[in-house]
C-alpha cells in the first residue's frame, strides 16, 4: 500500500481565512482508517481549528507515537512537517523538539494505547514539565491497529468484541493530566464536534501543557453493545460542563452568546476563551474541583466533557529552563562556541 | 628482605572508607607531584556503594609518562580496617605500609617481608581537635603532610595546591596548612624515610590534568550542543553534571542572562534518547550519555534514527557488564550492542577516544558527524577514561573551524527552486537532504516516520523502495569510512609479522607494553583503531601481517568480532587478548599475554592460539 496524495482541487467559492487558506490547504492525505473511525472526525476537528485560527501549516508540527490514532497526522495538514516515532513514546521526541525551536505549534497526537499503557511515563513526564504543546489522545479503550485487545482506558466490566470482559480498572487520563500539573486539560467526544473545535483552539493557543483526551469509538472493535466507547453509550451518558467558543482578539463572536450565562478566560496572549457554563458552580480555574467534580461525576456513571481546567497564566518548560527566545536551531558558532581564548584559560585551570 | 628504592617511579595506593573525605586530600597528593613536573596517573576504585564501605585511590608515579595501570603495589597507605588484609597481600615484597598506629594490632597482622611504617594519626587528631568531622577531614590531610616527608615531596608545591582550593577562605585556608605541617613535622621528626622519592623533573609540560567525562562535555559544548537529555547511572553521570556546569559558565548569554542550552533529566533512558532525537530532527544539536544498560533501553529509538536519518549523539562511558555486572568497573564490553544496536539491519558509526583528549576532540567532531551522515554516532568511553584524571595534551580549538551542518536545505534553497526529496540521494554518497520543520511555506514539508518510505518520505510498502533504501543506507556507511577519524600507527623498530589492534582506555598500558616487548626484543608493529566503519587502513594492516593480536577489556573480543565481520579477515590471524576482571588493563598483562601466545606459536597449532 502507497500513501494517496488527495487531489488539490480548489473550488473558487470556498471561504478563505486570513491567510488566504482555505479548510482544504489544512488537509492531508486521504484516510486509510475504517470508514466511520472517530479519529477521522477528530483530524477534521484539528483542520477546522486550524483554519479557523488562521494558522500557518508549516508552522505546526505534528508528532505521534504508532497505532491508528497515532497515523492521523498524515490526514490533517499535508503541508506540516510530522513523525510517527515509536510506540508510546511520542511525548519525548515532542519535548526534544520543542527544546530546538520553541517558535513552531507542537500537536501530539496519540492513542489510549499508545498514552496510557506503553507510554503512561512519557505522557506523565511530559505534562509534568509543561511542555508547550496541544497533547490529544483518541481513546477508544482499545488497540486499534494491533485488532482489539483492551487498553488501560477500557472501563472494568467493558466487553471486548470477542465477549471477554475487562476486570482491570480504567486509567483516566484527565484525572492524571490535572494531577500531573496540566494547565489545560479537557475531554471531549468525536462526534461533538461544536465542542471539540473550540476545545483545540484553546489548547493551540495555550501556552504551556494542553491536554485533550477525546473519546473516539473504534467501528472496527469497540462499538458493539457492553463496550463502553460505543457511539451509542457515550451519547447517552455525555454530561457537559460547559459549552465553549472560541474569540479571537480582531473577531469577537459575541452575539451568539446570551449575557449572564459566559465566562470570558483570557489567555496568555491576550485571545479569549468564552465559556458558557451549564453548571453555574463549575469553575475552570479550580484544579482541585476539577478533580474533584471528575470524580464524582465518574462515580454517577458519566462522562464529563469539556474544558474542565485551565491556568490563564501558565509557564512552560522553556520558562522554567530560562532558556534564550531565540530557536536553538538557529544558534550558531558565534553563539554557541566559547573559541580558544575561553580553552586556553580552561587549560590553564588543569595544571 | 631489599627494601624497594626507586624515584619517580612506584605505586602508592589508599585504602579509605567511604564518606571520609579522603578523595580531595589524595587527588591533592597526586596534584603535588604533577607540579613538581613529574607524570602521574591516579585511578579511583570504588565498590558499588554509597556510604561507610571501601574505597581505593591508586597513583602511578611514572618519570618516564607511563599513564597506564602498572599493577603492584608499593606504597599502601591502609587507613581502612575493613580491607586491612586484602590491602597488605597487594604490597609488593619490599615495598611500604603505612597505617595508623594509635591501636597496636598483633604482629600477626603484618607481613615480614615489607617495611610498616606505624604514625597515631587517631591520637594526634583527638589530641588537637574536638569536633568529630574535624578529626575525620584532617586526619587525611595529615597524612599527605607524613607522606610528603616520607617521599619528598616538596611541601611548597602542596601548600600552593591548598592555597588555590581555599583561595578567599581564610577559615579553612589555615587550618588545613595547619594539619599539613602537622603531619609533615611528625614524620620528620618520628617515622624513617623511604626508599622510594620524587625528584623535581620536567616531564609534565603544558599537559593538563582531567576526567574524559568533563572533558567530553566541555567537547559537546565547543561541538555546539544545546540540547541534553539524560538518566543517572554510573559511570556516565558527571558527564551531563559536567556539560550543565560548563554551559552555565559559557552558555549564558550576556545581555538577558537566558541560557543558550536546555539539559533535561529525564525519567528514563528511553525518554532521553527520545528528547534528543526530536531535538535534532528539529536541527539542534543535541546528545545523550548513558552506560550499558541504557544502551539496551535506547535500542528501539537508535533503530529508528538510523532508519529515519536522524543525528543523534551517545556518549556511552562503559561499565562491566552483562545486566547491571560490576557497575563501578571498567570494560569495553558494549561495542557490540552499539555497532549494531536495535532490530534490524543496523549499522552505527563508533568513535574510540584514547585520554581526555580525545574525548574533548571526538566529542565536538560527533556533532559534525552526526549532521553530515544524519545518523546516531556513538563516543565509547568507559569508567576508566570517563572517571579517572589523566594527563593528557592540552585542549585545543581553531576559531576558524565551522560547524559541518550537513546537507540542509534552507528557505532560500526551495526558493531558488533546487529540488528537494529527503531521501534522494542527490550525491551518490548516501546521504539525502534534509529540512528542518517550518522552514518555507509551501515547500519542503515531509513526514518522518520508523516505516519503509519512497525516496520523497511517502510511506511505502514497495520491495524495491525499501531495498534502495536500505541500499543507500549501506553507500551511507561507506561514506563514514573517510570521514571518522584515521588509526594511528605505531610501526616497530625492525619489520615484523606481528601486528597489535587495540582502542580507546586500553591505549596507554598499550603504549608502555609495547616498549616492555620491544626491550625484550619482541617487535610489534601497532595500530590504535579510533573509529568505525573501519578505514581501509584497517584492512591493509590485517594484511600486512601474519598474526595479528587484538586487546581488549571483554570476554567475548567484541572488536575482533567486529573485525572478522567487517573487514572479512580470517579470523585465525586475529588473536584475542583479553582482559576483563573490571580493573583496568595493566601492560604487565599485555606483555604477560603476548609473550605466552607468541610462545605458543611454536609449539600449538594456530587455532588454539586464536582461542
Ligand atoms: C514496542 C511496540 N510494541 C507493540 C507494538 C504494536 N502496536 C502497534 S499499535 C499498538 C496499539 C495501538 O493502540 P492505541 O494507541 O490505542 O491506538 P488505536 O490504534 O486504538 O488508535 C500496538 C500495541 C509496537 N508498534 N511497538
Ligand atoms: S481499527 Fe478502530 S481505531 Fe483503527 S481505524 Fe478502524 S475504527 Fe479506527
Amino acid at each position: 500500500m502507497t500513501y494517496l496524495a488527495k487531489p488539490k482541487l480548489h473550488h473558487p467559492s470556498l471561504p478563505t481565512n486570513k491567510l488566504g487558506f482555505t479548510r482544504r490547504d489544512y488537509e492531508g492525505a486521504i484516510s486509510t482508517l475504517c470508514a466511520g473511525c472517530g479519529h477521522d472526525s477528530i483530524s477534521a476537528a484539528i483542520i477546522q481549528a486550524c483554519f479557523e485560527l488562521d494558522l500557518p501549516p508549516h508552522r505546526v508540527a505534528k508528532l505521534s507515537g504508532i497505532g491508528c490514532s497515532s497515523k492521523t497526522p498524515t490526514y490533517f495538514l499535508g503541508s506540516s512537517h510530522g513523525f510517527n516515532s515509536v510506540h508510546g513514546r511520542m511525548p519525548s521526541v515532542l519535548t526534544g523538539a520543542n527544546l530546538a525551536n520553541r517558535e513552531l505549534i507542537y500537536m501530539g497526537v496519540s492513542g489510549d494505547g499508545d498514552s496510557a499503557s506503553i507510554g503512561l511515563g512519557q505522557f506523565a513526564h511530559s505534562i509534568r514539565r509543561g511542555v508547550n504543546m496541544v497533547y490529544i489522545v483518541e481513546n477508544n479503550g482499545v488497540y486499534g491497529l494491533t485488532k482489539g485487545q483492551f487498553s488501560a482506558t477500557a472501563d472494568k466490566g467493558s466487553k471486548s468484541k470477542r465477549g471477554a470482559a475487562n476486570m482491570d480498572e480504567p486509567i483516566d487520563m484527565v484525572a492524571l493530566a490535572l494531577q500531573l500539573g496540566a494547565t489545560y486539560v479537557g475531554r471531549s467526544f468525536s462526534g461533538d464536534k461544536d465542542q471539540l473545535v473550540p476545545l483545540i483552539k484553546g489548547a493551540i493557543l495555550h501556552q504551556g501543557a494542553a491536554f485533550i483526551d477525546v473519546i473516539s469509538p473504534c467501528v472496527a472493535f469497540n462499538n458493539h453493545a457492553g463496550s463502553t466507547k460505543s457511539y451509542d453509550y457515550v451519547r447517552e451518558h455525555n454530561e457537559a460542563v460547559n459549552s465553549l467558543d472560541f474569540i479571537t482578539g480582531r473577531t469577537p463572536i459575541t452575539t451568539q452568546f446570551a449575557e449572564g450565562t459566559v465566562q470570558d478566560v483570557t489567555q496568555h496572549d491576550g485571545s479569549v476563551i468564552r465559556l458558557r457554563k451549564l453548571h453555574p458552580e463549575y469553575d475552570t480555574h479550580n484544579r482541585i474541583a476539577a478533580m474533584n467534580y471528575l470524580q464524582e461525576r465518574q462515580a454517577a456513571g458519566e462522562v464529563v466533557t469539556g474544558l474542565l481546567f485551565m491556568d490563564t497564566d501558565p509557564e512552560d518548560l522553556h520558562a522554567h529552563l530560562g532558556s534564550v527566545e531565540a530557536p536553538f536551531n538557529i544558534l550558531d558558532e558565534d553563539a554557541l562556541c566559547p573559541g580558544s581564548a575561553a580553552l586556553e584559560a580552561f587549560n590553564a585551570s588543569l595544571r | 628482605m631489599k627494601p624497594i628504592t626507586a624515584v619517580n617511579d612506584f605505586v602508592i595506593k589508599f585504602a579509605n572508607v567511604n564518606g571520609s573525605g579522603s578523595a580531595s586530600a589524595n587527588t591533592l597528593f597526586a596534584k603535588a607531584i604533577l607540579r613538581m613536573g613529574v607524570p602521574v596517573s591516579p585511578r579511583n576504585i570504588f565498590p558499588s556503594n554509597i556510604q561507610g564501605l571501601p574505597t581505593w585511590y591508586e597513583v602511578r608515579v611514572s618519570g618516564s609518562g607511563y599513564l597506564g595501570r602498572r599493577g603492584g603495589v608499593d606504597l599502601m597507605v591502609a587507613m581502612n580496617p575493613q580491607t586491612w588484609d586484602e590491602d597488605l597481600k597487594e604490597i609488593e615484597a619490599g615495598g611500604y605500609l603505612f597505617h595508623d598506629s594509635s591501636k597496636p594490632l598483633p604482629k600477626s597482622k603484618f607481613r615480614e617481608d615489607i617495611n610498616i611504617i606505624g604514625m597515631p594519626l587517631t591520637e594526634i587528631c583527638n589530641r588537637e581537635y574536638s569536633d568529630p568531622r574535624e578529626r575525620q577531614l584532617f586526619k587525611n590531610i595529615i597524612y599527605v603532610g607524613a607522606l610528603s616527608a616520607l617521599l619528598d615531596i616538596d611541601i611548597k608545591a602542596v601548600e600552593k595546591l591548598i592555597g588555590e582550593q581555599y583561595k578567599g577562605k581564610e577559615r579553612l585556608l589555615t587550618p588545613n596548612l595547619k594539619a599539613l605541617h602537622m603531619g609533615k613535622d611528625f614524620a620528620q621528626a618520628n617515622l624513617p624515610k623511604t626508599g622510594l622519592k620524587i625528584a623535581h623533573a620536567n616531564s609534565v609540560g603544558d599537559k593538563v590534568f582531567m576526567d574524559g567525562n568533563s572533558a567530553a562535555a566541555l567537547g559537546c559544548v565547543y561541538g555546539g550542543a544545546t540540547v541534553a537529555a539524560w538518566y543517572p547511572i554510573t559511570p556516565s553521570s558527571s558527564l551531563a553534571e559536567a556539560f550543565t556546569r560548563h554551559c552555565h559558565k559559557y552558555r549564558v548569554d550576556k545581555a538577558t542572562g537566558k541560557n543558550k542550552f536546555a539539559v533535561i533529566q529525564a525519567e528514563d533512558e528511553l525518554a532521553s534518547i527520545g528528547i534528543v532525537i526530536g531535538a535534532a530532527w528539529n536541527g539542534a544539536r543535541s546528545f545523550t550519555c548513558t552506560s550499558g544498560p541504557g544502551i539496551s533501553l535506547m535500542q528501539e529509538f537508535i533503530g529508528l534514527a538510523y532508519f529515519a536519518e536522524i543525528p543523534s549523539v551517545i556518549f556511552d562511558v562503559q561499565r562491566g557488564g552483562p545486566s547491571t555486572g560490576m557497575p563501578t568497573r571498567t570494560q569495553q564490553s558494549d561495542v557490540l550492542s552499539c555497532a549494531y544496536a536495535s532490530h534490524g539491519d543496523t549499522k552505527h558509526v563508533l568513535l574510540f577516544p584514547e585520554d581526555p583528549k580525545e574525548c574533548f576532540d571526538f566529542g565536538a567532531l560527533s556533532f559534525d558527524l552526526a549532521d553530515r551522515l544524519q545518523t546516531p554516532i556513538f563516543v565509547l568511553l568507559d569508567l576508566d577514561i570517563g572517571m579517572n584524571d589523566r594527563l593528557c595534551a592540552p585542549l585545543s580549538w581553531d576559531d576558524t573551524r565551522r560547524y559541518d551542518r550537513g546537507k540542509v536545505m534552507h528557505f532560500e534553497d526551495f526558493e531558488s527552486g533546487k529540488p528537494f526529496g529527503r531521501y534522494r540521494d542527490v550525491d551518490q554518497d548516501g546521504i539525502a537532504y534534509r529540512t528542518y520543520p517550518g522552514t518555507h511555506p509551501a515547500k519542503g514539508s515531509f513526514f518522518t516516520r520508523g516505516t519503509t518510505k519512497d525516496r520523497d518520505a511517502r510511506y511505502s510498502e514497495a520491495g524495491p523502495d525499501y531495498v534502495e533504501n536500505m541500499q543507500r543506507l549501506l553507500r551511507k556507511f561507506e561514506t563514514a569510512k573517510g570521514l571518522v577519524p584515521a588509526p594511528v600507527e605505531r610501526r616497530a623498530k625492525h619489520n615484523t609479522r606481528f601486528g597489535v589492534i587495540y582502542y580507546g582506555s586500553t591505549a596507554p598500558a598499550m603504549s608502555e607494553a609495547l616498549d616492555q616487548l620491544d626491550a625484550q626484543g619482541l617487535h610489534v608493529d601497532a595500530m590504535r583503531v579510533r573509529g568505525f566503519p573501519f578505514n581501509d587502513d584497517v584492512g591493509e594492516f590485517i594484511d600486512a601481517h601474519d598474526q595479528i593480536f587484538i586487546v581488549e577489556q571483554n570476554r567475548d573480543g567484541q572488536l575482533r568480532t567486529l573485525v572478522v565481520n567487517e573487514c572479512v579477515a580470517d579470523p585465525a590471524k586475529l588473536i584475542p587478548v583479553l582482559h576483563y576482571d573490571g580493573s583496568p588493563i595493566t601492560a604487565r598483562f599485555i606483555v604477560r599475554e603476548v609473550v605466552e601466545k607468541l610462545r605458543m606459536f611454536n609449539v600449538a597449532p594456530l587455532r588454539r592460539v586464536a582461542q
